[in-house]
């Protein structure tokens, strides 16, 4: 899933200051499940924002997903006279909801961190940096695209310490999680691969399947 | 003799280094590079070491080169993307640059401007391949060259790797590196002659030449930060206590220094000194050894 954190109230406060009637839109989905813009933390920025401005009106909704239209457009009766839309989506769903209503200003109330899994309680790693090209297979399910912090394709650079990449203590060397993974699956040969130099993707992504597309009428 | 003729003589070869500084200054440095000049078969210098960013390493190697020097043009990988790495290498040949040390280069959180984008679109080995390509006549997308580079590529491996899994990945990326062209390896300082001894035992089939790396010992502090925070080097306590202890600790470092290379010169094909300022101390190091 996306994981995504808050942005302090100081930066919502001055996003929102032009503004006295707002919809703050939580999201159903990754931001539910990363406890980041979901019902609860409507509820919880609704009340720290009318306890900051007493004459402001915060109306609250949570929608399944902010990237899918159908969500989207249960929006569309509640939008209303909003002055803006205050979205607790992913910065995907902020996009998508701004798209859908280009009349309103769509503010972000979140940082979009990454996708990654929750590691713990209250910790959450990044996995997939979503390149267009998986190698997990010959990486024993562990991404160095990812996870290796100079996103390294080839093998271990020499800066590791102790399992513990070069950045910081708490990241574990990933080319040492593909080792171990790897020998655990009796696939260390695939650390001998052939070199692989990466072909990156050209930004902004857009995939085309011809076979799901409308026939256009000619 | 060139570094390139040196390597291939089969002599013991020596190599030391010099970092640029963080500015246009470049003195000090170059003295202490003359001071090593006749006693030395190359000097490496070093790309923005630690991530610190500093004057560079080809405009460093094209004075040492003006000085009668065969310099070795340090690569790093953080920097660049194929596309500057690739016109680098060009540009240091052209500079009279003949050697260059591919390496994958530290993050740029480990120095002073943290948040810089990290580019690692090549990495140690596929930089290699490059050089090897180039060299041929050719870049990367196979578009021919009008002139080519015949640069002599070496790369680093660290044989002080704290785990089992490091030193198998270690040694894994070496034999990639030997298969990508590399002709040489510096190693990261040793100062474990027993741990040296056994990694050159689990190379010694592949067909390179291994030059042991020597970082003298400027300070107590400074071999407790490298134990703390350079990863792979390991400065055994009692060489600690040993500097310590000593009244002259210059002479205390190069005892030190002297020993470690008396000690791996059977092992291996050559020295790679990293003096840190103390470049004046290389030669009677040389001179005690027979070198």
């Amino acid at each position: 899933m996306i994981i995504a954190e808050q942005k302090t109230l100081a930066e919502i406060q001055e996003m929102v200051a032009p503004y006295r009637k707002i919809l703050l839109v939580g999201c159903g989905t990754c931001m539910t499940f990363c406890s980041a813009g979901g019902p609860e933390e409507v509820n919880k920025l609704a009340d720290a924002l009318v306890a900051e401005n007493k004459d402001m009106v915060v109306d609250k909704t949570t929608t399944p997903r902010q990237c899918a239209e159908k969500f989207i457009d249960r929006l569309k009766d509640k939008v209303g006279d909003h002055e803006a839309i205050l979205s607790m989506a992913c910065g995907n769903g902020v996009q998508a909801v701004a798209s859908r209503f280009p009349d309103k200003p769509v503010l972000p109330a979140l940082n979009t961190q990454f996708i990654g899994v929750e590691q713990e309680k209250g910790v959450w790693t990044e996995n997939c940096l979503a390149c267009g090209d998986c190698i997990l297979w010959r990486t024993g399910g562990v991404c160095p695209v990812t996870r290796c912090a100079k996103s390294l394709l080839n093998g271990a650079c020499g800066g590791a310490s102790e399992g513990s990449c070069e950045v910081s203590k708490d990241r574990p060397c990933a080319w040492q999680e593909i080792y171990h993974a790897l020998k655990r699956l009796n696939m260390l040969h695939y650390l001998k691969g052939k070199p692989q130099v990466k072909d990156w993707p050209i930004h902004p992504g857009r995939v085309v399947r011809e076979d799901l597309r409308e026939i256009k009428a000619t | 003799m060139s570094f390139r003729q040196a390597l291939e003589s089969g002599k013991f070869l020596v190599t030391a280094e010099v970092g640029p500084g963080k500015g246009t200054d470049v003195e000090h440095l170059l003295k202490d590079a003359q001071i090593i000049k006749d006693r030395v078969d190359a000097i490496n210098v070093t790309d923005l070491q630690s991530s610190v960013m500093r004057l560079g390493s080809m405009a460093v190697c094209h004075m040492l080169t003006d000085m009668g020097i065969d310099p070795v043009f340090q690569v790093t990988c953080r920097d660049r993307n194929r596309l500057a790495l690739q016109s680098d290498l060009l540009s240091g040949w052209a500079l009279g640059i003949r050697n260059v040390l591919a390496l994958t280069g530290d993050h740029p959180t480990m120095g002073d401007h943290p948040r810089a984008k990290p580019v690692f679109d090549l990495d140690s080995v596929t930089l290699l391949e490059v050089i090897g390509k180039l060299n041929s006549g050719l870049d990367m997308s196979g578009n021919e060259l009008k002139g080519s580079p015949d640069l002599l590529p070496g790369a680093v491996v660290n044989p002080g790797a704290d785990n089992e899994a490091a030193l198998d990945l270690q040694i894994i990326k070496m034999e990639k590196k030997i298969e990508a062209g590399a002709k040489f390896f510096q190693t990261q300082g040793v100062y474990d002659l027993d741990a040296f001894e056994k990694f050159m035992k689990r190379v010694e089939g592949l067909n390179t030449k291994v030059l042991v790396g020597i970082i003298l010992l400027k300070s107590v502090g400074m071999a407790r930060y490298m134990n703390k925070n350079v990863a792979g080097v390991f400065v055994p306590e009692p060489l600690i206590q040993e500097l310590k202890k000593a009244e002259d600790k210059a002479q205390a470092s190069m005892n030190i220094a002297i020993r470690l290379i008396k000690g791996a010169k059977d092992l291996c094909d050559g020295v790679h000194i990293m003096a840190l300022g103390w470049e004046s101390k290389i030669p009677p190091i040389m001179d005690e050894i027979g070198l």
